[in-house]
């Protein structure tokens, strides 16, 4: 109960100090002291809810169970490595005068504020004030969205905010169609809308009430999970906002949403009893991953193509917990982590690459390989680790996607593989010249921060060649409980 | 007196969607600003009065909030970004109004054939508003998409957030009061970062038209 506390309390201490003293050349210490922090507080957690069970507490608003306990570390790690990286990342920005004290101090609050949000949705144990913390941590992320104030960057925001707006007023509109369906089944009241009170009773849940219900929370969660073709939004705001926050949005805020999607199926499939969610999901997920991997090879800018990558994967995902049964769930869960873990590297890894060569366009970037090894080698680790070589984790739980879509969905597997294929060729090609290839570009003047890449990547590695057999008992437990 | 008060509900939802259809055909922006207020008094008003009719004090609390944010606070807010940004006097050039309306009536008919067999579910004396709420939600979704300039889409986006609150209060008699408070705390947050993002596009274009913003796409 305590550790909880401190996993929320912290970032938001953290936020509200860093709104005052953001500006400070401290901050940026201070900013990965309080993500520490809160990754101590969430580990501590962590210990607790494996040695002694689920928690449910505070009137029975918060919970921690098996699913959203491994969320919770994994947001407070990647929250902890990409604040590692946002160190000298933004040493730079402030350099080369993208940012003034004003934006570093909106930065850094933000970012803490950005992060409390993300883990009140995750531990939340009522759907509505889900709902609340989801549109805040996009109303903390949009102005970070549009910090350098140029002409794409605010179009970027603008069509982040008003695109998410209105994808997450379809979600309010399919949480108040639950309450409905909850007031008819266990009665109104603040405990209508706790999600175990729910799951108790989802079989007596109005199938009706609840087959549209989650009609509009899929359209609306799945707008900030960026299936097609609600995505719009996600490329623009990963390409024109700062690295560090394309890096948690890909990597964190995906990963939430698609969360908030998941806990709806539990209830909509225990109402329906007709597998309608999870054929929904399998429609959403596989559109998603064919069109995100033919809009890659068009792209020219590399945080863009690395955006319509998280596309793809979201939808990779989607498609595997819409075929459900123990292995699909199991191998999305794992994708969510190692997604998360090397999205972000590569994140860190394109960061310091755009630095260097001052624009984000991939023609201008060439031979990072001569000027800075190890970010060279990051980059090109990161996205044979995303394109799902072994052996890094990503081509486990792909594997497994594929093995089980073969057995119970024959007819998409080769849509599957056709969209891995091009999502490979497209990447590869582009990513090839740009950490090999001559080059006339000149080191940073602050040493890149290489430590997260290569922890990010190296936990990918270890993932898909040994699953220590407490991770592997957790996420069998957290698959299990999203129908396993 | 109940069935009377039970009527005035549908009355005052039959002004949310009247309004929801003038927001989408008015030009001027300063009146449009109006027909929002109207509005979300209409809003207060059906709350106030489901309020009354169920004996659900927390309904009077949500009222109050309706009142203090969607008729007081946030048209202050609009007028004063409309007079800095010397809008106020605009008037917007809109294509085929015609077709547009059509286009809403279309929208009312599949809300309400959305809704019809839920209603009929709910155990709420406003039941059957919910095909209202539905469908002034999605009116307000396509005067979002049909104008172009930066302050008739917040009010759509504000208009889409009053069919909503009375989805909620007119299916469910009020969601539980701690989320109210979030959502119409989320909504506050979310018009002021809108208003501080007008400033910064007019700033950067010289103009508050959409338009300028579709510049990222693909090639």
């Amino acid at each position: 109960m305590e550790a909880l506390a401190l996993v929320l309390a912290i970032p938001l201490l953290g936020g509200l100090l860093l709104a005052l003293w953001g500006e400070r050349e401290v901050a940026q210490d201070l900013n990965a002291a309080v993500s520490f922090a809160t990754l101590a507080a969430a580990a501590w957690l962590t210990v607790l809810v494996i040695r002694d069970g689920p928690l449910l507490v505070w009137g029975e608003w918060f919970f921690v169970d098996p699913l959203n306990v491994f969320l919770v570390t994994l947001t407070a790690f990647v929250g902890f490595t990409t604040s590692l990286f946002s160190r000298p990342y933004m040493r730079v920005e402030r350099d080369h005068g993208k940012m003034t004290p004003g934006r570093m101090r909106l930065y850094h609050s933000m970012y803490q504020l950005f992060n409390a949000m993300m883990l009140v949705a995750l531990t939340t144990n009522n759907l509505g004030i889900l709902w609340v913390a989801m549109e805040a941590a996009t109303l903390a992320t949009v102005l970070l969205v549009s910090v350098y104030r140029t002409a794409a960057s605010l179009e970027a925001a603008w069509k982040y905010f008003i695109l998410c707006g209105v994808g997450i007023a379809q979600a309010l509109f399919g949480t108040i169609l639950l309450y409905l369906a909850a007031e008819r089944a266990i009665g109104g009241g603040d405990n209508a809308l706790l999600w175990t009170h729910l799951a108790d009773a989802k079989h007596l849940l109005d199938p009706g009430i609840l087959s549209l219900a989650f009609v509009f929370l899929l359209l609306g969660y799945g707008t900030k999970v960026g299936l097609v073709p609600v995505h719009n939004w996600l490329p623009d705001a990963h390409a024109e906002g700062p690295t560090p926050i394309s890096a948690v949005l890909s990597g964190l805020l995906l990963n939430v949403a698609l969360y908030a999607v998941l806990r709806c199926k539990v209830l909509a499939d225990g109402a329906l009893q007709d597998g309608l969610p999870g054929r929904m999901m399998i429609g959403f997920g596989l559109i998603t991953v064919v069109t995100a991997a033919f809009f890659l090879s068009r792209q020219r800018d590399v945080k863009r193509m690395f955006a319509y990558s998280s596309i793809e994967h979201m939808g990779l995902m989607t498609f595997a917990f819409g075929l459900g049964g123990p292995i699909a769930n199991f191998a999305g869960l794992l994708h969510m982590t190692v997604h998360a873990l090397v999205k972000s590297a590569i994140f860190f890894a394109v960061g310091h690459a755009v630095q260097k060569a001052g624009s984000q366009v991939m023609e201008d970037i060439r031979g990072l390989i001569k000027v800075n090894p190890t970010v060279g080698w990051g980059l090109m680790l990161g996205t044979l680790a995303i394109l799902g070589m072994p052996p890094f984790g990503v081509f486990a739980s792909e594997f497994l996607i594929l093995t089980t879509a073969m057995r119970e969905l024959p007819w998409a597997t080769p849509f599957l593989l056709v969209a891995l294929g091009v999502a490979f060729a497209a990447i590869f090609s582009r990513v090839q010249p740009m950490v090999f290839g001559e080059t006339s570009l000149r080191p940073l003047a602050h040493p890149p921060a290489l430590l997260p890449v290569f922890v990010h990547l190296g936990l990918a590695l270890m993932l898909g060649l040994y699953i220590p057999p407490w991770l592997n008992d957790w996420f069998t437990q957290a698959a299990h409980m999203i129908g396993g | 007196m109940q069935s009377l008060l039970a009527q005035s509900i549908n009355l005052f939802a039959v002004a949310l969607l009247v309004l929801a259809f003038a927001m989408i055909a008015q030009r001027r922006i300063l009146t449009l600003i109006h027909l929002f207020t109207l509005q979300g008094a209409s809003l207060v008003a059906a709350t106030l009065v489901v309020a009354y009719v169920t004996g659900q004090h927390h309904l009077y609390w949500s009222a109050a909030i309706t009142f203090v944010l969607k008729v007081v606070l946030i048209p202050i807010l609009l007028h004063r970004v409309i007079d800095r940004l010397n809008v106020r006097w605009d008037v917007e050039t809109l294509f085929n109004i015609p077709t547009t309306m059509l286009i809403g009536i279309v929208l009312v008919i599949v809300a309400f054939n959305v809704a019809a067999p839920i209603a009929s579910l709910s155990a709420s004396l406003a039941a059957g508003t919910l095909g209202i709420a539905l469908a002034c939600v999605l009116l307000s979704f396509l005067m979002m998409i049909v104008r172009a300039k930066a302050v008739p889409q917040v009010i759509g986006f504000l208009s889409m957030e009053n069919g909503l609150f009375f989805a909620a209060t007119a299916a469910t008699s009020g969601m539980p009061m701690i989320v109210e408070l979030g959502i119409a705390f989320d909504v506050l947050v979310g018009i002021l970062i809108l208003g501080v993002f007008m400033f910064q596009i007019r700033e950067q274009f010289d103009s508050l038209d959409i338009r300028h913003l579709e510049k990222l796409k693909e090639d």
